[in-house]
Formats: C-alpha cells, sequence, structure tokens
C-alpha cells in the first residue's frame, strides 16, 4: 500500500515537471526576438512560407496565449515533439535514433563515478591525514576544476594520439558491419572508455570528496565506537557500520547531480563525435534547429526525472527510515 | 572578523587560493596593458609553435596569439562568473529566504518549484536560453544565473528555517526587537556563512559553464573566451596541442583558486573551527 | 580476587586544552559481584577513565601513566588482538545516548547477534536467533521475535537502552562499564532501567563501573563510590558511610546542592490571577507526502491553569508531555489551535504586533540549553542591551542598565565586552536571566532553565533566581523535567502527560498525597529518594534529640 502510495506520487511528480518544462519550453519560443512560427521553423536559412503557414494553423499561433500553451503541452504529451525542417525528419524520431548511446554513456559514467568515488573517498577517510589522502585529496581538487571537455581532449592527445591505445572519435569502427557481435560489442566498449572515463572522472572526483567527508563523520559517531566496545575487528566495522552509512549522502548527492551528469554528457560527446543526443544538441545549435533542441530538453529532463527515481529506490534500499517512512 | 581572517590566512588552502585568485585578477586587469591589441588580431604565421615568432603560447589556426587570448580570456570569464553568480544569488537567497520565513503554502510551491529546475539538466537549458534569445554578454549572464539558483534557494532555505528556530532568534522576539531587526541583526547574520561559501563555489562552477557555452560555440562573438578558443583548437589537436592546452590551464588554475578560497572560508566562516 | 585495579592512572589531554591531565593519578579496585560507582560533575574526567579501560579514548587523549589490572593483564599495555578479543566479552560496555550508540541502519536483533558471532563463531544461525531472543527476554523487551527485526527509530529510548544492555550480557560480560547509562531518559524510565541493571547484576554476579553526575541514582545503586573532582579522586569508600558521612567537603556539597531535599514550599498565595489559560489546544500535524495519512502528537489537550501575582507555579512532565510547548503558547512563539489566553484578563491571542511587543515586555523567558539561547555573534552586553533598546530607552541608558543586571546575576564588569563562547553552560544562564529581568517584567518563564547544568551550578541559579524572584516580586512560570527542582522552587504543582494535566495542587499536597497514579510513579522514580528520605528524617530526629 505505501509503495504503492508512493508510486503514484511520484508519477505525479513527473507529470508535473514535465509540463513545468515544456511550459518553460513555450514561454522561449515565445521571448525569442522574432515570429514563433519562424523560430520553431529554425531561425537561419530561407524559410518556406507554405511551411510557416502550415505551423501557425498546427499550433494556433493567431489564438490567444493560453490556447497556443494548452496545443502545445496536448502536443507534447501525445508525444509529438514537433517536426525538423533542417533535417526534413519528426524530431521523436531523431532523438529515439540518438537515445541509446546517449544511455550507455551517461549510465556507464554515472556508475563509474559512484563506485569510484565511494571506493577512492573511503580509502582517503581512512587515512585521513596520511599521503595517500592528501594525494586523493589533491587530484580530486584538480579533476573537479578541470572542464570536463577539455579532460576529454587532454585524454584523447594522451591515450589515442600518443600512445595510441584507444580510439578518439566515435560509436564504432568505420568496419563495423563486417564485426561479429562479439567483436562489435568489444569496439563499442573500447570507444566508450574514454568518454566514460572524461565524463565519470568529473563526478567521481565530487564524489571522492563527498564521501571522505562522510567517511570521516561517520568515524567518529557513537554506534561504530558501540561497534569497537563489542570487539568487531576494524574491517569487520568497515564494513557493517560504516560504509553503508557514509555512502547515503552519496547516493542521495549524486541522484541531485544527475541533470548535470546529463549536460557533462552533451560537451563531452560533442568531443567524442559520439552519436548520441549532447552530438545532435551541438548540431542543432550550429543549425538554430530549435524544435530539434526544445525536444532533447524535454526529453533528457525525463531522462534525469527517471533516473532521479532509480536513485530513490537505492536509496530506500540503503536507509530503513526512508521506507517505512 | 578578525579572527575569520586569522583562520582564513592560516589554511594553506587560503593563501594558495587567495595568490592564485590575486594572479587571475591581476592578469584580467592588465590585460590592455600587457597585449593593447585585440586578440582576435592575427599576430604572426598561423600555426606558431610556443615561443615561436615572439608568441610564448603560439598561435591559432589563423596566427592570432593564444597569449593574447588568455589574458584577454580572464576579464570575460571572471567578469561572467562574478556577475551570473550575483544573478543567481538574488533569485536564489530571495527564493529561499521567503520559504523559509513564509512556510505553509507558500514554502511549498517555492520547494517544488525548485526541485524541478535542480532536476532539470541545468546546462542544457543553458544551451537553449543561450540560443534562443542570441549569445551575448547579458544573455550568457542570464541564461547561468538562471540555472545555477537552486542549490542556493534550497540551502538559504534549510538556513533560515533552522537559525529561525534557534532559542536566541525566539529571545530576541521576546526582547520587542521588530521582525526587521531579528531577521536582519540576528537571523541572517548567523545564516549566511554557508550561502558565502556556496557563492563563492557557485562563481566556479559558472565558470566552467561558461567555458561550455563557448565551446559549443555560445559565447559572445565579441569577446574572446577560454571555451572558444578550446573549441576552435580541437579539430586540429592532432597538429597543434598548444591551442587548447593552454587555455584549458587558465581555466584550471582559475576555477582551483576560486574553490580553494571557497574551502578557507569554509573554515573560517565555521565557529566551530574557527573556535578552536 | 579484585576484578579491575586501577591503579594511578593518569590520561593526558591534547596540548591547548584547559589543562594538562584529564585524570590525574586515580586509583581505585572494582570486586566482583560489586556496583561501583564514578561520579563527578562535568570536567571530573569519569567518562575518560571508563573509556580507557577498552581503550575506546578518542585519538587524541592517551593514558600516560598507571595500570589497569584485569585478570593477571594490564589493559593499557594490552596487544590489539587480546584487546579486540576482550571488548564485549569480559568487559562490555553501554553508553549514554541510545539513540545513536545504535547503528541506524540494521536492525537491533542483526546488531546484537553480531556481538555474539564476533566472539563464538562456531554458533549456527539458529542457536544465534534463539540467544538474541534469549537475550531480549532477559532485559524486559516484549515479543523479542518481533522486536528483533525492528529498526532502532522504532523503538523508545527505553527500549534502545535495553537492546544496548543486551547486546552488553551477550557474552556474559565479568565486567560492565556503563557510561551515563540513564542521563538520556525520562525519570520513569531511568528507574526501570535501574532496577533492571541491578536485578541483572545480582542474577549474574558480574562487577559493575557505573558512571553518573547524579548523587541519587549512586545511592540507588552503588556498593563502592569514587568521587572525583577535575581528573583527581576527592574521596572513596563503601556507599552508605560514604554517603552519610562525606569527609570530604565537595561530596558534602553534591549532596547538599541536590535539590528538593528540604520541605515544599506551603505558601499559598492569595491574589489577583496574572495568567490565566482556559481550554488551550495544540496538536502538531506531520504531512508525510502528499497521499500518507498525517501523523498527530498531541501537545495541549483542554490545558486550564492560572498563576496568581507573586506564585511560581512549576510544570511537571516527561519528553512529550507538552510542556515547553505551553511556555511557548503563553508567549505566543507557538500559536495554539484553541482555548484562551489571559493576561490580567485581557486576550492575549487576539494581540497584535505593538500589543504583542508590550506583552512580551512583561512576559519574559530562559530556555533551556544555555549555548542556543545565546547569539554567538554579539557580545553579551549587546545581547542585554537591545531589549531595553527596542522599547525606546536610550543606548547609553541601556548599557547602564545591562552593565547593572549583568553585576546582578554575579557576573564581573568584564563580561560586557565578551562573547558567549567565552562562558561556561552556568554563566551563559546568568546572562540570559539578565537579558530577561533587563525589561523588568512581571512574569518570568523558566523553560527548564537549569536542566543543562551541573547540580552544584543548578542550586547556585535556583538560588539566584529565588533572591531576583523576592527582590522583584516576580510570578514564575517554571517548566522542567525534575520534581526535585519543583519542589525546591513551586508554590504550586501541575504534572502533565501526553499534554493532558493529570494533576494541579499545592506543592506539600502533591508530594505528600498525590492523587494521580502518574505522579506517584514520578516520585517513585526520583533517583536517591529513599535515601534521601532516610537521611532527612535521621536529620530531623537529630534535631528533636537536640531539643
Amino acid at each position: 500500500m505505501r509503495l504503492l502510495r508512493g508510486i503514484v506520487t511520484k508519477l505525479a511528480g513527473i507529470v508535473l515537471a514535465i509540463l513545468v518544462i515544456a511550459t518553460i519550453n513555450f514561454t522561449l519560443v515565445h521571448s525569442a526576438p522574432g515570429d514563433p512560427a519562424s523560430v520553431m521553423a529554425g531561425q537561419s536559412g530561407a524559410t518556406d512560407e507554405k511551411f510557416l503557414e502550415e505551423l501557425r494553423a498546427e499550433y494556433g499561433l493567431d489564438k490567444p496565449f493560453m490556447v497556443q500553451l494548452g496545443t502545445y503541452l496536448k502536443k507534447v504529451v501525445t508525444l509529438d515533439l514537433g517536426y525538423s525542417y533542417r533535417q526534413r525528419r519528426p524530431v521523436n524520431e531523431l532523438i529515439l535514433d540518438r537515445l541509446g548511446p546517449t544511455l550507455l554513456l551517461t549510465l556507464s559514467a554515472f556508475f563509474l563515478s559512484l563506485i569510484g568515488g565511494v571506493v577512492f573517498g573511503t580509502l582517503a577517510g581512512l587515512r585521513h591525514g596520511k599521503w595517500s589522502d592528501l594525494a586523493i585529496s589533491l587530484v580530486a581538487l584538480l579533476l573537479y576544476a578541470t572542464p570536463v571537455f577539455w579532460l576529454g581532449l587532454m585524454l584523447v592527445l594522451i591515450f589515442s594520439i600518443q600512445l595510441e591505445w584507444l580510439p578518439a572519435f566515435g560509436y564504432v569502427d568505420m568496419r563495423a558491419s563486417s564485426f561479429g557481435r562479439l567483436e562489435y560489442a568489444w569496439d563499442v566498449l573500447r570507444h566508450l572508455f574514454l568518454p566514460a572515463i572524461t565524463l565519470g572522472a568529473i563526478y567521481m572526483a565530487v564524489y571522492t570528496r563527498l564521501m571522505r567527508a562522510s567517511l570521516i563523520e561517520v568515524a567518529a559517531e557513537d554506534h561504530v565506537k558501540t561497534a569497537r566496545a563489542k570487539g568487531l575487528g576494524e574491517g569487520a566495522i568497515l564494513r557493517g557500520h560504516m560504509l553503508r552509512n557514509a555512502a547515503l549522502p552519496v547516493v542521495t548527492f549524486a541522484g541531485l547531480q544527475v541533470g548535470a551528469l546529463v549536460g557533462g554528457a552533451v560537451v563531452v560527446e560533442t568531443v567524442f563525435s559520439w552519436p548520441g543526443l549532447g552530438r545532435l544538441t551541438f548540431d542543432a545549435v550550429t543549425a538554430r534547429d530549435y524544435p530539434v533542441l526544445l525536444g532533447i530538453f524535454l526529453v533528457m529532463s525525463v531522462l534525469v526525472i527517471v533516473v532521479n527515481i532509480l536513485t530513490d529506490l537505492l536509496q530506500r534500499l540503503i536507509d530503513p527510515r526512508i521506507a517505512v517512512r | 572578523m578578525n579572527k575569520t581572517l586569522r583562520t582564513f590566512l592560516r589554511r594553506p588552502a587560503g593563501i594558495v587560493g587567495l595568490t592564485l585568485l590575486g594572479l587571475v585578477c591581476l592578469v584580467a586587469v592588465l590585460a590592455p596593458l600587457l597585449y593593447p591589441a585585440s586578440p582576435w588580431d592575427i599576430a604572426g604565421m598561423p600555426f606558431a609553435r610556443p615561443g615561436e615568432d615572439g608568441m610564448v603560447f603560439g598561435s591559432d589556426t589563423l596566427g592570432r596569439d593564444i597569449a593574447a587570448g588568455v589574458v584577454h580570456g580572464a576579464r570575460v570569464s571572471l567578469i561572467i562568473g562574478v556577475t551570473s553568480t550575483i544573478a543567481a544569488l538574488a533569485i536564489g537567497v530571495t527564493l529561499g529566504a521567503v520559504a523559509g520565513f513564509a512556510g505553509g503554502m507558500t514554502d511549498r510551491v517555492i520547494v517544488r518549484i525548485t526541485e524541478i529546475f535542480q532536476t532539470i539538466p541545468n546546462f542544457v537549458l543553458a544551451i537553449l536560453l543561450v540560443a534562443i534569445l542570441t549569445p551575448t554578454l547579458s544573455t550568457i549572464i542570464f541564461s547561468i544565473g538562471l540555472v545555477s539558483w537552486p542549490p542556493l534557494a534550497r540551502l538559504t532555505r534549510s538556513q533560515v528555517q533552522s537559525v529561525a528556530q534557534r532559542e536566541f532568534v525566539q529571545a530576541a522576539r521576546c526582547q520587542g526587537q521588530s521582525a526587521a531587526s531579528v531577521l536582519v541583526r540576528h537571523v541572517l547574520p548567523n545564516a549566511i556563512s554557508p550561502i558565502i561559501v556556496t557563492g563563492s563555489l557557485t562563481v566556479a562552477a559558472a565558470i566552467l559553464i561558461e567555458a561550455a557555452l563557448s565551446f559549443m560555440g555560445l559565447g559572445d562573438p565579441n569577446h574572446m573566451s577560454w571555451g572558444y578558443m578550446i573549441g576552435a583548437g580541437r579539430t586540429v589537436i592532432r597538429q597543434a596541442w598548444w591551442m587548447s592546452v593552454f587555455p584549458g590551464l587558465a581555466i584550471l588554475l582559475t576555477v582551483v583558486a576560486i574553490n580553494l578560497v571557497g574551502e578557507a572560508l569554509n573554515d573560517a566562516l565555521n565557529p566551530r573551527i574557527s573556535r578552536s | 580476587m579484585t576484578l579491575l585495579q586501577v591503579q594511578n592512572l593518569s590520561i593526558a589531554l591534547p596540548s591547548g586544552a584547559d589543562r594538562d591531565l584529564a585524570v590525574n593519578d586515580v586509583s581505585f579496585d572494582i570486586e566482583p559481584g560489586e556496583i561501583a560507582c564514578l561520579v563527578g560533575e562535568s570536567g571530573s574526567g569519569k567518562s575518560m577513565i571508563a573509556h580507557s579501560i577498552l581503550g575506546l579514548l578518542p585519538p587524541k587523549i592517551r593514558p600516560v601513566s598507571g595500570a589497569l589490572r584485569f585478570g593477571g593483564n594490564d589493559l593499557l599495555a594490552l596487544p590489539p588482538t587480546e584487546m579486540k578479543a576482550l571488548r564485549g566479552a569480559d568487559v562490555a560496555m553501554i553508553f549514554q545516548e541510545p539513540l545513536t550508540a545504535l547503528n541506524p541502519l540494521k536492525k537491533v536483533g542483526e546488531q546484537v547477534a553480531e556481538s555474539i558471532r564476533v566472539h563464538d563463531p562456531k554458533m549456527t544461525p539458529g542457536q544465534t536467533v534463539a540467544r538474541v531472543e534469549e537475550l531480549f527476554a532477559q532485559v524486559g523487551l516484549p515479543e523479542p521475535a518481533r522486536i528483533r527485526k525492528a529498526f532502532p527509530f522504532q523503538m523508545s529510548g527505553g527500549q534502545r537502552q535495553r537492546v544496548m544492555i543486551a547486546m552488553a550480557l551477550s557474552n556474559n560480560p565479568k565486567l560492565l562499564i556503563a557510561d551515563e547509562p540513564t542521563t538520556a531518559l525520562d525519570v520513569t524510565t531511568q528507574r526501570q532501567i535501574l532496577d533492571l541493571i541491578k536485578e541483572l547484576q545480582a542474577r549474574m554476579g558480574m562487577g559493575i563501573l557505573f558512571i553518573t553526575h547524579d548523587i541519587g541514582v549512586v545511592a540507588d545503586i552503588a556498593d563502592k563510590v569514587v568521587v572525583l573532582k577535575h581528573g583527581k579522586v576527592v574521596e572513596q569508600g563503601e556507599a552508605a558511610p560514604l554517603l552519610e558521612h562525606p569527609t570530604q567537603d565537595y561530596t558534602r556539597m553534591l549532596l547538599d546542592a541536590v535539590p528538593g531535599r528540604g520541605a515544599p514550599r506551603t505558601r499559598h498565595v492569595e491574589a489577583a490571577p496574572l495568567l490565566e489559560v482556559k481550554a488551550l489546544e495544540k496538536a502538531f500535524v506531520t504531512r508525510q507526502g502528499m497521499l500518507a495519512p498525517p501523523r498527530r502528537v498531541t501537545a495541549a489537550e483542554n490545558v486550564n491553569l492560572s498563576l496568581a501575582t507573586g506564585e511560581t507555579l512549576a510544570v511537571v512532565g516527561e519528553s512529550g508531555s507538552g510542556k515547553s510547548t505551553l511556555a511557548r503558547m503563553v508567549l505566543r512563539l507557538i500559536e495554539p489551535d484553541g482555548g484562551a489566553i489571559l493576561w490580567r484578563g485581557e486576550n492575549v491571542r487576539g494581540k497584535r504586533r505593538e500589543g504583542l511587543r508590550q506583552y512580551r515586555r512583561r512576559a519574559q523567558i530562559v530556555f533551556q540549553d544555555p549555548y542556543s539561547s545565546l547569539d554567538p555573534r554579539l557580545q553579551v552586553g549587546e545581547s542585554v542591551v537591545r531589549g531595553p533598546m527596542a522599547f525606546g530607552t536610550s543606548r547609553s541608558e541601556s548599557e547602564k542598565i545591562a552593565r547593572a543586571w549583568l553585576d546582578r546575576v554575579g557576573l564581573d564588569a568584564s563580561a560586557f565586552d565578551r562573547f558567549p563562547h567565552e562562558f561556561s553552560g552556568g554563566q551563559r544562564q546568568r546572562i540570559c536571566i539578565a537579558r530577561a529581568l533587563a525589561l523588568e517584567p512581571e512574569l518570568l518563564i523558566a523553560d527548564e532553565a537549569v536542566s543543562a547544568l551541573d547540580v552544584s551550578v543548578q542550586s547556585q541559579v535556583l538560588d539566584l533566581l529565588a533572591d531576583l524572584k523576592a527582590q522583584m516580586g516576580l510570578s514564575m512560570l517554571f517548566i522542567t523535567h525534575d520534581l526535585r527542582v519543583a519542589r525546591e522552587i513551586a508554590d504550586r504543582i501541575i504534572v502533565m502527560q501526553r499534554g493532558r494535566i493529570v494533576e494541579m495542587s499545592d506543592a506539600a499536597t502533591l508530594f505528600d498525597a498525590p492523587t494521580s497514579d502518574y505522579t506517584r510513579s514520578l516520585l517513585d522514580a526520583v533517583p536517591g529518594r529513599a535515601f534521601f528520605a532516610r537521611a532527612e528524617a535521621a536529620a530531623a530526629g537529630a534535631r528533636e534529640a537536640k531539643a
């Protein structure tokens, strides 16, 4: 019953969020300089007057503002994200094509950063004040301050250009069509390596710092003293009484960071020519293809909300207090 | 205040951060003196390696001086970082303080809006905003400010709520001080420290967002910026590493400096640490 | 054979602390089957001694000399692996705050099972569960099979401490160290836990080192007493003779400072009511998401009381009784849901801005926690000055008033320009009193104003309040959880439980002939009651014999 109620609340939240985001989209189009129809058609280049007329009729652009908003929201709810005049394809088709690679990249980066952050943060926190803590903290500080696209370029410079270990660009090799299934997967993995590391490393730095601070705090808590007083060894104390407690705020924070992670993916995909939504964003920005940009923004927001629900579930697994509440 | 300053300066993070940040600011201020010519002007032959043709950091694909770009880029980064943070603070602190004080329905509505804005991929929204409003210095500042306020609002709200519940605030109310006086003299001074710290880190984040925007080609075309230089050098990285490396180092240095200052501020403003 | 010998133990504090040694050359013995109490005020080093036995001192604090002899070993020189084998087996420990002492993310049964497994890895899961349930039954937890699967946040404070005790007993320890195990608990729960510890000790024959600041608790359970002050032993010996005939002034002072030992006040104040509370209602409702049913906690249900001019009315209750909410509602710091508050017949709930300001000037409050009730960023003089200034007094005149009040509450002139963190808890509470009284109120509300203080400081502050009250003709609403304090200061007493008044009577009547069962259980739970009653009777007998 509780679970059901939780799910219903969540779904209501998603619908609300989508409506708000769609409203932001709509307001943006209307606040842009120029006629909304030409914004939707894509600003630059020769615009086809007949197409503009069709757009005006479809979105009711001669009607009052609120009616227009209603029309737009109805389209969004029915998954009609408009038409890209430049690419001559419906926006949702364009997005669907690119969704897979983006999911692969962001999810790998997410888990990489979370696991790495917990591991390194724990190492640093346990050796609090020693040189290994100092080294980890320093690297985290530097990574945290590195622009993600520049980190990507530097990794390309080192691992692709200098060492020639890994491919610098793309999703699979040109000859991929002749690959067997296993070979294909391995090739994608090789291509995934650098982008995932790039995107993951920045957030790994964030989580490392957080995990370190959290672990130091938990180590000073009374229940750790209790565990010691009952004769547990340090390893058992760490496993049984510190890790889970310390990871809790990290997971919470990671959930909040998903939006930023997806934003980072846009830049990383641009650097590595990764054929996902980010790369599509870059192309749409360059071509000022607004319907595509608006659609991407909406889809990415939904993606973030879905991942948020997953981290929420993860939190419930870790913390019994939430599950019961 | 003196004690705060002393604690700040006792931290190595504080001294190193402040020195680096001072250096960046100095370069930004002196840019017109160091490189009087526009960084967009061609200064020598294209693809000059660092040190060649009288250019310490080399030149780009068109022969523009990388060093001049790096020096002038500091101005743009700092201006955008600071002003967009001020914008974010104005939105976030106001909404947070109102929510924390008013409570009830107002609070619930503001919290809901903040949550939605926090889930939205903020960089993508910034891209959208700048692209549609056309990139200029002011639209970039506006956009970064608009996507950076949610954490500040959350923080301010929780700070105001927790301080307003403390007993010395209730005592001040019982002393007959007016609501405004209680707010200004007791609540805000005790709530402000973490907001200052987070604000300083927001500057660093804003600089990173600006760099990423201009890397994507969404910078103000009238101003040379670090992100633009890296974006322009990206395609030729195989032949000319220096075009991307030096501006990137400049971003790294500036952001590290600000983060260090923020960290030292955190310790200095935390009464538990500064008094021990 | 002696169970534990503490020999010339000294424990150093990190450099920069207010003194070099937290514990200075302390020696005492514990015999098997004996309860030894270490008693002292804050800063006496009692907790450090307890923690040093199992090597659980904080990182920068370490023993510098002496020995802890246990079972032929010196615990200070024990290698880590042997110390680990000892912890939770032959020597077990329980702590002050059971909520934080238990891991919030683990089921309590699992936490106890862990303690069993680590010392007896051969036990099967089934045997472990059976043992956990047996232990839970032993410590009086209801439905062991169910409660085993509960998380700490689902239990009451008393239940959590029972879990801690079960954990400590899981390997039949020879020595149990109990560090203020009842301080965080309500008085009736404290009584249950004390009884439980005593009963278990008698049944299992273990030795107990019991740390406490409350000499009443000592009188209830100790076989042997060690009195500590500033890290040194003041005196030690068998409990009964030591408590009845202390040889040292400090011990005598500790005994004398225990509040509420004299006869209750019998003054009956006949005057017009200053404050009346009628049918006051308040419930806190916490929403738990959009669709979950809200949780309702009743803080006040049909609360009626009246306070005469010049009278002291104590409101006594355990945590969750609504007593502090009542105090805050009287000042409208919390808005009631229903009912009336009358000040000299005027409706307080109808007051707006200026009216409310003027009312609050007449009714001032002193809060419980001396650490959070002063603005940490303001010199204390300034904190006091703000009050008179808010009512139009000039700055120079206000400063004069503030200085006079700081002097009157017993602080020296330099206090004016210093910051709150430079003062001790007792001094801060004096500052808070000065701040409240600088507005020359008619009513002073003291919300657990002495609860956070050491007993000697507590009696000084209570004396100060009594003096000031007499000088100024103040009326007082005194909120406390401690019947002893109420007895010391109140003319009339109200007992509250879960938002309801269960008894209201003159102080003397309440102590001599309580009418409600709840009041009786509170009275029975007062630590050291039997001892102090005997001592009182003996003193009275002595006086009579002299006469």
